[in-house]
């Protein structure tokens, strides 16, 4: 069984993002970029399907702009054996366009299990494992903290959700996407990073994958992109006595 | 220009969350609520007193027992042609259902929202809330799931009429295997008007019951926790606040032992008054706390919950 994994390219998760202050966006030049947190976990959770014998195959596709090629080559680094590249340019592109080209390159590449991280930590939408999951008709394990592999055509997944934990049994083929204690994922060998660039990535093209521009256009139009609204600065209290008597009496919380 | 909402309940009761995402969906219109589940004749009597709701549709069925996605949006989409909006709450289950409705309609859904504009612009944080995104939706059918923290609860004095409906769940693929839920008789996180946090900070699991589950008593309080503390397993899943865990935005926030990386003033930051203790003067939680307690929280603590 081949394992697909998809990856995106985000802003690093320890930079703080400064919105630009004509509304126009978010500030993306000279800022860190790197693979997208969840989207690791699904590469690592992906390797470790293959390393313990349950898959055999690892391949890594990633939607983006052709800087994305990095982010398949750090992914190539922890183990992946190949990479798929849709390179659609600097453009937005919307979870619904990622779920319709990814449903292309898995009736391509025809695996049986895809993984993909739960959210992108710049958009937060919480959409494209979903949304391929619905245009393969397939089953989905969201959220998952644990994945089993049973047979050739079944698959266990614990899911993180607001209760507690869920654990569903999915017909194979099926998307799962990671919550953040599926695995921890492994820090690329220098080695296993050269030998990376030499894997090979293969980039199709809109048309090598029957889609065309309007395809993948954006249905939503962002109007504009603001800074959330701050909180002013509080008060340092010296004591337990007057942090309850300024919650009591100052702000009637107690 | 009807707006179906999709209940958030647990076959038994119906969930804070349906309110506050009905005050969201009344800002579109009328309003049909889908209450879909398993021997649920109680969550639809509840459902019919929301105000602004003019039906509840009952479809009850084994298959949507544990309303898993494939089978509700199966059900949800044969009726998806009556609706210009079909709207969820962002609870695990909601998140879950509605992108595989909005990819099956070929629409682009629109994720926690957390104001409603117009009937087709809305405001949703992007980057774990650092910026608000305005957009603007040209599909035909919205697909919206709704942030609670960032609505008022409808009210309950409605009797709307309720019509079973029959159940479309489309071929088995997934099948339910076991639940193992948190149960506890503190107040819900999403709903608590106190709500009290730790962190790494709190070393284990022991610590974390012996500190915080007594001022959480005290107080009435829902606890939380920080990736870090569900991390080293001081607390379960279901308590994690931020980006990827829970929003609140209780009346109280207090945070014990967490430093407030981005992630977590993410799930918190909304709240109305924050309390913060920690033992390091520069710890970025302060820098939002309204009330900052520098002081070692295996002190502080023991000494708020004989002071309550
Ligand atoms: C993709 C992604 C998603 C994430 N999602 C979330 C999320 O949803 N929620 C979340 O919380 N985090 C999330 N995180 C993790 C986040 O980045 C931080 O790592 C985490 O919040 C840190 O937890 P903490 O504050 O408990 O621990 P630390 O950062 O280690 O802070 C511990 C704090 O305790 C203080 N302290 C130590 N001893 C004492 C004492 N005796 N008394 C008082 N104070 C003391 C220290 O001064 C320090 O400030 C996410 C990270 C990533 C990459």
């Amino acid at each position: 069984m081949k394992v697909l994994a998809a990856v995106k390219r985000v802003v690093d998760y320890n930079v703080k993002v400064r919105v630009k202050s004509d509304g126009s966006g978010v500030e993306l030049n000279n800022v860190k970029m790197s693979i997208n947190p969840f989207d690791e976990i699904a590469v690592e959770e992906a390797i470790r399907l293959k390393e313990a014998g349950n898959a055999s195959e690892v391949v890594v596709v990633s939607i983006g702009s052709s800087k994305s090629e990095e982010t398949l080559r750090s992914a190539l680094a922890m183990g992946a054996d190949r990479g798929v590249l849709v390179d659609t340019g600097d453009t937005n592109i919307e979870p619904l366009a990622v779920a319709k080209l990814l449903k292309k390159v898995v009736e391509q590449e025809d695996p049986g299990l895809v993984i993909l991280g739960k959210q992108a930590i710049d958009d937060d939408c919480n959409q494209t494992g979903q949304m391929l999951a619905a245009l393969l008709g397939w089953a989905q394990g969201t959220f998952a903290s644990d994945v089993e592999v049973v047979n050739a055509t079944s698959a266990k997944v614990t899911r993180e959700v607001d209760g507690g934990l869920q654990k569903v049994l999915l017909k194979l083929p099926a998307v799962v996407t990671s919550d953040l204690r599926l695995n921890e994922p492994r820090y690329a060998s220098l080695p296993n990073i050269m030998k990376a660039k030499k894997k090979p990535v293969a980039k199709p093209t809109l048309a090598d994958l029957g889609l065309s521009e309007a395809d993948i256009a954006p249905r939503l139009e962002v109007i504009e992109t603001r800074a959330p609204e701050t909180r002013s600065a509080g008060i340092k209290v010296a004591s337990v006595t007057e942090l309850v008597e300024k919650l009591k009496h100052e702000a009637g919380v107690l | 220009m009807t707006t179906l909402l999709i209940a958030d309940h647990d076959n038994t009761r119906l969930s804070s969350h349906t309110a506050k995402a009905l005050t969201a969906s009344s800002k579109l219109g009328e309003v049909h609520l889908l209450v879909a589940g398993h021997n649920i004749s109680a969550v639809a009597n509840e459902a019919a007193q929301l105000t602004g709701v003019s039906k509840v549709l009952l479809v009850d069925h084994p298959e949507l027992n544990h309303q898993l996605a494939e089978s509700m949006a199966s059900t949800i989409l044969a009726l998806a042609k009556d609706y210009s909006a079909i709207v969820a709450a962002a609870t695990t289950t909601g998140k879950s259902i509605l992108p595989r409705v909005a990819a099956q309609l070929d629409v682009m859904q629109l994720s926690e929202i957390i104001e409603v504009v117009s009937e087709d612009t809305f405001k949703r944080p992007i980057y774990a809330g650092n910026a608000i995104q305005t957009v603007r939706s040209r599909d035909a059918v919205k697909v919206i799931t709704v942030r609670t923290a960032s609505f008022d609860s409808a009210a309950m004095t409605g009797s709307a009429p309720i019509e079973p409906i029959d159940a479309v769940t489309g071929e088995k693929r997934s099948a339910h295997l076991a639940d193992q839920l948190s149960t506890s008789d503190r107040p819900e996180l999403a709903s608590a008007k106190i709500v009290i946090s730790g962190g790494r900070a709190l070393g284990s699991a022991e610590k974390f019951n012996e500190v915080i589950l007594p001022v959480a008593d005290k107080l009435g309080a829902a606890v939380g926790a920080s990736r870090a503390a569900v991390d080293s397993g001081y607390a379960p899943n279901d308590w994690q606040v931020g980006q990827t865990g829970k929003v609140v935005s209780p009346e109280l926030y207090i945070a014990c032992g967490i430093s407030g990386a981005i992630q977590h003033l993410a799930g918190m930051k909304d709240s109305k008054v924050i309390v913060a203790i920690n033992s390091d003067e520069e710890a970025p939680i302060f820098q939002l706390a309204d009330y900052q307690l520098v002081a070692d929280l295996f002190e502080a603590l023991p000494e708020l919950e004989r002071s309550l």
